[in-house]
């Protein structure tokens, strides 16, 4: 662990705060475009934050200062497991602060607090975000964690920089169970980054939403940390699928022109899956809440079988 | 000097006893001198744990007491040295809580010299269990243990539900106590003797063996709340006094883990994989029941119970993890497990003393335990408030605090099943790891809606809206626990350090790469499979948060309106919009539903005043306690035939008896 | 042994018995019985590829043959067959809920265990990869077995039956290279004739008890406990 390394490791924490905006604003101009919308720029995004900053912040009579704690830890644990993950370079030495169980972790403390944050006004639709919140990552959980320990066991590590270290070296192989606990990986992201056919981002349309229903009390500076908490989360979702499961691209040395064109094909890579994600929200339609867990049950059994097929089928003893 | 001091400990706890025994009238005597002695007591082994484990020794003597050819032999060593930790500190800050906490039951009906006399038994009771050597002694001190925490479970004993929950606790403690000391007579017979000593040399066939461990597993099984004997866990502890269930929940049931580790990995040593399984099995069964019940539950007591049935199946699903790597050849793995399992016990001592102790400031100053009442206590107690917080960020597994550290060591010690040969143990262990995760993220909604329901939102009755602060005292002893908590979460190879020790006394080895990195770096296996750094962690949380907050200020200045809520723009909020807690919970139990036996009934909601029933019963009384009773009653009423009320009849049976006992002598 | 050690087709091989293995599981939990049925499909198509695939790493010939049967008989004629019998009797929006469905796939989850602990002491070290595809022939062999017990439409355990054939076909095929041609042949015909006779059943069961619900059935049975029941519907 070189300081140089260090110093990518702050640059890698900075890009992911700035291609955040940049993927969502690309998934809704996909999406725009194949609904025949004319759509906002690529750009929006950061405008909105800009808008955000710049609005008054109003916190409600009822609040507790829990609510306004809240958007503070939210950003920051989801940025910090974001920072675990390596994005143009490998040697990242964040990663050997929290492992892939620990990212899990910070992922759930945010998401603890934000919970607790909806339910702090004491409205209606807080606790019902909050109850439905929990109930999404309570079974989505599990199968994110059985994905990751399938790569872990194949890899006998659960550092993300050691499993796609031993998937390079490796190189191509066909397994199994990579594919499934990638199929798996891809519904839990969905269902935790509140993407169609869980949860709609779009909407406030009272009795549908989850992840709105808690923000619905935000505004100003603590809303745009929520609204950049949860793009970061996508951005994370997407490079964990990008770079955990095809690990070709990212840069193995320090050097500037490594880690430019490992940045190139990052986007590359983040732009073919907000492509995938704004066809597959145009396609699917949002299911109703308690078909959720048949969704998530799924993801659980894709899991399942990536580690039942690791253990039966790629090794032998 | 470390041994006395438990002694001394001991004989305080028993002193405490008898000076609330002769308190008579002068009921403050109890508050003022004999609960602080409680405290003191748990003090005294607290270090004496502490000494132990930092030399590394173990300690032995002959207590001159007991029948005379079977004097009391005591022994401490690394084991009881970490379980006198774990309890000391618990005890320590209840003896502090205590003394105010029965400030308020002073007035009531129920008598207070009592709660002393007994408590000081339950705590002497159990302290000479960690330290019994011998299977007499163990017992003795087992059965004082049961029988003062039944006088105090029934502390309450002016409602009928409570001595039925006592009763419960009973009967199941008694019929764990027979298993347990059926366990020790197969130990004994073999090892020829009573003491631990000879009954680690005891040379066991492999069947007498998996009798040991069944008979052990039941019994202590049923002690320490596992599925399916746990059935009087959650109603026992939540109606003895807050400070007395805070004792029952934190270190009565781990006493119940260290006999099983005494019995099964110390005495025996020699373990099979099928019992690991049947760990796994029962754990995990346990985990999710209890999980899966504290979540449905608004009885704030009775949920940290449920709660507890699940963290004690989170503690055998490691222990049964160490047996099968353990069983399987793969010692360092499974003193990696054991020291997981550990961790957890100790985690779970602090976190669920300190919430309990939190509802019992609630339950001090409100005067409700049910959720359904409560709301924005945060505002109102902000001391009690934030120290539950701390207990809930511990027991929901989250880091850096040190539930997160407990049960990642788990997850770690899962992991690693792929160096097992056995395919179907590879394929097991990770789906006992999958229930983990499930219930890890179920734990995290339990103490959401707990937090959200009692602490947020607005007060839902008016006796929780005169709620205030609770005594210094009390919040001190809360203070500690929620320190002791951040501190195990942030600073874990510290700990891991002293968990070596016994690891390293009951299976001749230690933990070798844990703390190879320094004391920042927790790597149980080694740097490269795995690596976390809790101090890291909470350094870059703390230092961003801050960086950020200090940014905002900084680059945009501005002040903070207060409004009212909007909630999509409907009608100003009343309290009694918010989500209920049975509403929280309603969406899981929908989809849990085959665990619930749940009966659900709506009235007409044209009905002015339309009401909603709901009743959550256990399945387990269906599927398991009664068909036990009545296979019970069958049975007694067969044998009742033999009462026919003819005296030649009973001599015809006692002659019979005595020629089979002379044949089987002969 | 280790994937690295195989060569890519071999790879190819597991991967697709792997997805065998997935299918039987959707096939397990899908409640419209039409995607069942394309579900089966998929399931056939995927042993045909597996058949090539054999072809192709053992060289030899006559299994490019039973591929081909395969993918003709398993992946399109009996689906079509099936899928044309639904929609004749009226149930292309038919789907059924498994009670729990959640303990269904956890004890398919088992039998998958169970069938590689069944098998995994069979086999000499040098056959490790036959073997493990043996073990998920046979996992599929069961789990279309646990389909015909948990469904009750008559024609979602007539896709269980199949998917049972098709798990002894892959057994077959990585074990021995395949049958001999003759078994084969016969097993295919077989497999044919049955579904056309299931085909007749069907609208002989639906004639007789107005339902392909096979829970149904046992009212054809002369117990006594039965006749009150049946006359309590007559009198409606």
């Amino acid at each position: 662990m070189s300081l140089l390394s260090w110093y990518v490791a702050c640059i890698q924490a900075l890009l992911i705060l700035g291609l955040a905006p940049l993927l969502i604003g690309w998934v809704r101009r996909v999406r725009a475009f194949l609904q025949n919308r004319r759509g906002a720029p690529v750009f929006q995004p950061y405008l909105d934050l800009y808008k955000l900053m710049l609005k008054e912040t109003r916190v409600g009579h009822t609040a507790s200062p829990l609510f306004r704690a809240a958007p503070y830890a939210i950003f920051v644990s989801t940025w910090l497991a974001a920072a675990t993950v390596p994005l143009i370079a490998l040697d990242l030495p964040t990663a050997w602060i929290a492992d892939i169980i620990a990212l899990v972790g910070l992922l759930a403390l945010g998401r603890f607090f934000l919970a607790l944050a909806g339910m702090d006004v004491g409205t209606a639709f807080g606790g019902m975000g909050a109850s439905r919140e929990m109930l999404v990552s309570a079974l989505a959980e599990p199968a994110m964690l059985m994905a990751i320990f399938t790569l872990a066991m194949t890899a006998h590590s659960t550092n993300l920089v050691s499993v796609m270290e031993s998937h390079l070296a490796d190189g191509f192989i066909l397994r199994p169970s990579y594919l499934f606990a990638f199929f798996a990986l891809i519904l839990v992201a969905l269902a935790e980054c509140g993407r169609i056919p869980i949860d709609n981002p779009t909407t406030h349309l009272e009795l549908t939403m989850i992840h709105e229903a808690m923000l619905l009390e935000y505004t100003g500076h603590h809303l745009a940390l929520m609204e950049l908490a949860a793009w970061i989360k996508l951005l994370l979702y997407g490079v964990l699928l990008a770079n955990v499961f095809l690990p070709w691209g990212v840069g193995q040395g320090l050097d500037p022109l490594t880690l430019g064109r490992g940045l190139g094909i990052l986007i590359l890579k983040l732009a073919i899956l907000g492509v995938a994600l704004a066809v597959g929200e145009t396609v699917l339609a949002k299911m109703r809440l308690f078909r959720v867990p048949l969704f998530l049950n799924l993801a659980f059994l894709l899991a399942l079988l990536g580690l039942l097929s690791h253990v039966i089928l790629e090794v032998g003893s | 000097m470390s041994l006395s001091l438990v002694l001394i400990a001991i004989a305080l706890a028993l002193l405490s006893s008898a000076l609330s025994l002769g308190a008579g009238r002068e009921v403050r005597i109890v508050r003022l001198v004999a609960t602080p002695l409680i405290g003191l007591s748990g003090l005294l082994a607290c270090t004496a744990g502490l000494g132990i484990l930092a030399t590394g020794n173990s300690l032995e003597t002959v207590l001159p007491l007991g029948l005379p050819w079977l004097p009391w032999h005591v022994r401490l060593d690394a084991l009881s040295g970490f379980f006198l930790i774990l309890l000391g500190l618990v005890t320590a800050a209840v003896g502090l809580y205590g003394s105010s906490y029965i400030r308020d039951l002073e007035h009531g009906r129920d008598s207070i010299a009592a709660l002393g006399v007994f408590t000081g038994l339950f705590l002497a009771g159990m302290e000479l269990v960690l330290i019994a050597a011998d299977a007499f002694v163990f017992m003795v001190a087992w059965e004082l243990m049961s029988l003062a925490s039944y006088f105090l479970v029934a502390f309450h004993h002016e409602h009928a539900a409570n001595r039925r929950a006592a009763f419960l606790y009973l009967l199941i403690a008694h019929l764990g106590g027979l298993a347990i000391l059926l366990s020790f007579g197969v130990l004994a017979a073999f090892g020829a003797g009573f003491g631990f000593e000879s009954m680690r040399a005891a040379p066991l066939s492999s069947t007498w063996a998996s009798v040991v461990f069944i008979l052990a597993f039941i019994g202590f099984g049923a002690k320490a709340g596992l599925v399916p004997l746990h059935a009087w866990l959650p109603q026992a502890h939540p109606v003895a006094p807050s400070h007395i269930s805070a004792l029952l929940s934190a270190v009565m049931l781990k006493v119940a883990v260290y006999g099983f580790i005494r019995v099964v990995l110390d005495l025996m040593g020699e373990v099979q994989w099928q019992w690991g399984v049947a760990m796994l099995v029962v754990g995990g069964a346990s985990a999710l029941v209890g999980v899966l019940f504290a979540l449905v539950q608004t009885d704030l007591k009775r949920l940290l119970a449920y709660s507890s049935v699940e963290n004690l199946g989170v503690i055998f699903i490691a222990l049964g993890l160490a047996v099968l790597f353990l069983s399987t050849g793969h010692p360092l793995h499974g003193a990696l497990a054991l020291g997981a399992g550990l961790y957890h016990a100790l985690n779970h001592a602090l976190f669920k003393g300190l919430l309990f102790l939190g509802a019992g400031a609630i339950l001090h100053s409100a005067h409700e335990r049910d959720l359904e009442q409560m709301g924005g206590l945060l505002r109102r107690m902000p001391w009690t408030g934030s120290l539950f917080l701390v207990g809930s960020l511990s027991i929901s597994a989250l880091p850096p605090f040190n539930g997160f550290v407990s049960e990642w060591l788990i997850f770690q010690s899962a992991l690693q099943s792929w160096q097992i040969d056995s395919g179907v143990l590879r394929s097991l262990i990770p789906i006992a790891a999958a229930v983990l995760a499930l219930t890890g993220a179920l734990v995290a909604a339990t103490f959401v809606k707990v937090y959200g329901v009692a602490f947020l939102g607005q007060a839902r009755s008016r006796h929780v809206r005169r709620a205030r602060e609770v005594t210094p005292a009390m919040q001190i002893s809360q203070g500690i626990l929620a320190a002791l908590c951040i501190l195990l979460g942030v600073l874990p190879t510290a700990m891991i350090e002293l968990i070596d020790q016994v690891s390293a006394q009951v299976l001749h080895l230690g933990l070798l790469q844990t703390s190879a990195g320094g004391w920042l770096w927790l790597t149980p296996i080694s740097p490269d499979a795995a690596s976390y750094s809790a101090p890291l962690t909470l350094v870059l949380l703390v230092s961003l948060m801050a960086g950020i907050v200090w940014w905002l200020r900084h680059r945009i200045p501005r002040r903070i309106r207060r409004c009212d809520p909007w909630d999509c723009g409907f009608a100003p909020p009343s309290p009694r919009m918010q989500y209920s807690a049975t509403g929280f919970a309603q969406p899981v139990r929908r989809v849990f539903a085959f665990f619930f036996d749940s009966e659900e009934a709506r009235l007409d909601p044209l009905e002015p005043a339309p009401r909603y029933r709901l009743r959550l019963d256990e399945p387990s009384w269906r599927l398991f306690y009664r068909p036990l009773a009545q296979a019970t009653y069958t049975a007694a009423r067969w044998i009742v035939r033999l009462q026919s009320g003819n005296l030649r009849i009973y001599l015809g049976w006692t002659l019979g008896t005595l020629l089979i006992l002379l044949w089987i002598v002969s | 042994m280790t994937l690295n050690a195989l060569t890519l087709l071999q790879q190819f091989l597991i991967l697709l018995a792997g997805l065998s293995l997935f299918v039987s599981f959707i096939l397990i939990a899908q409640p419209r019985l039409v995607a069942a049925i394309h579900s089966f499909a998929w399931q056939g198509v995927l042993v045909s590829a597996l058949t090539l695939t054999a072809a192709m790493t053992n060289q030899a010939p006559p299994l490019y043959f039973s591929a081909g049967l395969t993918l003709v008989l398993k992946g399109l004629f009996i689906p079509w067959l099936l899928h044309r019998l639904a929609l004749r009797l009226g149930l292309e929006g038919h789907s059924e809920t498994l009670r729990w469905p959640e303990l269904v796939l956890l004890a398919g989850v088992f039998l998958v265990i169970f069938s590689y602990w069944l098998v995994e002491p069979m086999v000499e070290r040098e056959l490790i990869f036959t073997r493990n595809i043996i073990a998920v022939s046979l996992a599929v062999v069961l789990l279309g077995f646990l389909m015909m017990v948990f469904r009750t439409q008559a024609v979602a355990q007539v896709l269980g039956f199949m998917s049972m054939e098709n798990g002894l076909f892959l057994a077959a095929v990585s074990a021995t290279t395949g049958m001999p041609m003759v078994v084969e042949l016969g097993v295919a015909f077989d497999v044919l004739v049955a579904a056309v006779l299931f085909g007749v059943f069907f609208f002989q069961i639906r004639e007789s008890i107005d339902s392909l619900d096979v829970d149904r059935l046992n009212r054809l049975a002369e117990t006594p406990d039965v006749e009150p029941m049946l006359s309590e519907e007559i009198g409606e």
